[in-house]
């Protein structure tokens, strides 16, 4: 059954700029879809699409079953129950990272905060991060603020979760500690949309590639099918160039 | 006060008309004609009538200021151009003539019996500098606030809005509370302005500081004292805001943000 289905999805900046042409995925309950392409081929719009942070002009978007594109009044809740995960991470500075993750519990779910604060202390004990909980996003590393913006959408029960370059902001020392965190969401059966570079994590736990240029979806293969032969040119060609890094 | 200096004021207050003139720094401690106590106690009741008026004028200024501010970085087009309109009327206008245009013209155009009840107003000349002042303050407080609600990283406001936050709500807790960090030292001149503005006026009737050392002067004719007294209790007040400011602004330091040490 799809989780999230995106069905011929068009999208203009302004009228002589369209960004995503004609966009069409799907993304089954528990599946792993990694998106990647060239720079400003559309996939962090494409990703933002999908819980509505972009709004696009043509086709329509399914989130478990509802309609993203046509709904208007529930989206906020609609929105919690979708994770996202930023290349900047985006933890809210003036906040604490256990009350980064007890916000949107209270706030949005209506949560009390002593159950708020319960369900944070676990997910951080879950990202290693126990000992953090009362400092400021600031006094964190790139790699451990990475962690905590998981957290804050875990908290939140998510039926799937979107990341866009999640390790892309990062030293390469500190990769592997989100990407370790996300593998083992994989692992778990978490549905993933996941906008990287990170052909590793790809080939580990993706079940499907997705490859876009120019705004369009190029390719959308099976892992084994995408890394042994993709068919288009343009992929190949964007394939050579990034594992030979 | 050193003898030289006292010889060329002298010399400059002859030169203006005041021949002969006699220094009196024990003025101060006078009666006042009116009987209505010492000179000291009618500055002081100025300093008193400033310091109200420019908190309120303060309060008006930072409620309006900050929702126009707020509305002209909403995405919707509507708000912003009405935003920027208000700013432009409140900014543009000179504060004295906006303040004749509430005191002299708006009662004018009130219904009669409204505009009646308005004129005979007691403190109306209070309420009218509280107003005018208020509200041309805001069109300044209403760019600080947007430009600092603009300065934050464009993600801060996704990061909200991705985990269920309403657009309400985003403001509220992280918008906000950010945007007002990062203004705080310039609302803070804002303020130390509001202060000065006040005294602006006197020139619809408010008893203010600046107001009470012209009575003096007039009454007493020790020009210099007057004004040397409310120049010190004017540079006093804003010493004070200013050092009850920075303390404030310490206490906002977040760790790894606003010039905190992470
Ligand atoms: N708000 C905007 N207004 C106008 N153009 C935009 C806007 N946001 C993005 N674009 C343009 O849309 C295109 C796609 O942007 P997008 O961020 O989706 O690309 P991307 O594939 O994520 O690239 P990257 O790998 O650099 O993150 C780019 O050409 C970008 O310049
Ligand atoms: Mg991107």
């Amino acid at each position: 059954m799809p989780m999230i289905t995106i069905d011929n999805v068009s999208k203009w900046y302004n009228p002589t700029f369209q960004v995503l042409k004609n966009c069409t995925t799907s993304v089954d309950k528990g599946e792993v879809v990694v998106v990647c392409g060239p720079s400003g081929s559309g996939k962090s719009t494409l990703i933002k699409t999908v819980n509505a942070l972009e709004p696009v002009q043509e086709g329509t978007i399914t989130v478990d079953g509802l309609s993203v594109t046509t709904m208007k009044k529930d989206l906020p809740k609609l929105r919690s129950r979708v994770g996202m995960v930023f290349q900047h991470f985006e933890l809210f500075p003036h906040l604490r990272i256990v009350e980064n993750l007890c916000l949107g519990q209270t706030k949005v779910l209506g949560r009390s905060e002593d159950s708020a604060r319960a369900k944070a202390m676990k997910m951080l004990e879950r990202v290693g991060l126990t000992a953090h909980a009362e400092k400021y996003p600031g006094q964190l590393s790139g790699g451990q603020q990475q962690r905590v913006a998981i957290a804050r959408a875990l908290v939140m029960d998510p039926i799937c979760m979107l990341f866009d370059e999640p390790t892309s902001a990062l030293d390469p020392e500190m990769i592997n500690e989100v990407l370790d965190v996300m593998v083992e969401l994989a692992k778990e059966g978490m549905t993933m949309m996941v906008v990287t570079h990170e052909m590793g994590f790809a080939k580990k736990v993706a079940n499907r590639v997705i490859f876009m240029d120019a705004g369009e979806i190029v390719e959308d293969a099976q892992k084994d099918d995408f890394f042994g032969s993709p068919r288009s040119e343009r992929a190949q060609q964007f394939l050579s160039k990034i594992l030979a890094h | 006060m050193a003898q030289p200096l006292h010889g060329l004021l002298t010399r400059a207050l002859a030169a203006g008309g005041y021949v002969n003139y006699n220094w009196n720094w024990g003025i101060f401690w006078e009666q006042t004609p009116e009987a209505t106590g010492t000179y000291f106690s009618t500055l002081m009741s100025g300093l008193g009538v400033t310091i109200m008026l420019a908190l309120c004028a303060w309060t008006i200024a930072f409620v309006i200021g900050s929702f126009i501010g707020i509305i002209r970085t909403l995405p919707s087009k509507w708000p912003v151009r009405l935003g920027n309109a208000y700013i432009e009327m409140f900014r543009n206008i000179p504060l004295l003539v906006q303040l004749f245009i509430w005191f002299f013209v708006v009662p004018e155009l009130l219904p009669q019996e409204l505009g009646a009840w308005v004129k005979q107003l007691r403190n109306g000349p209070f309420y009218t500098a509280m107003i005018g002042l208020g509200l041309y303050m805001s069109s300044r407080v209403a760019t600080q606030v947007s430009a600092g609600i603009n300065s934050l990283p464009k993600g801060q406001r996704m990061a909200g809005t991705a985990i269920g936050l309403t657009t309400v709500q985003t403001y509220r807790y992280i918008l906000l509370p950010l945007a007002y960090r990062v203004i705080f030292p310039p609302l803070t001149s804002e303020f130390l302005n509001t202060i000065k503005n006040t005294a602006v006026a006197l020139t619809i009737g408010v008893l203010e500081l600046t107001a009470r050392a012209r009575s003096m002067q007039e009454f007493s004719f020790q020009v210099f004292e007057a004004f040397t007294a409310a120049t010190v209790i004017y540079l006093a007040l804003s010493a004070v805001v200013t050092i009850g400011m920075r303390y404030a602004e310490q206490r906002l330091v977040i760790p790894g943000f606003n010039g905190g040490k992470a």
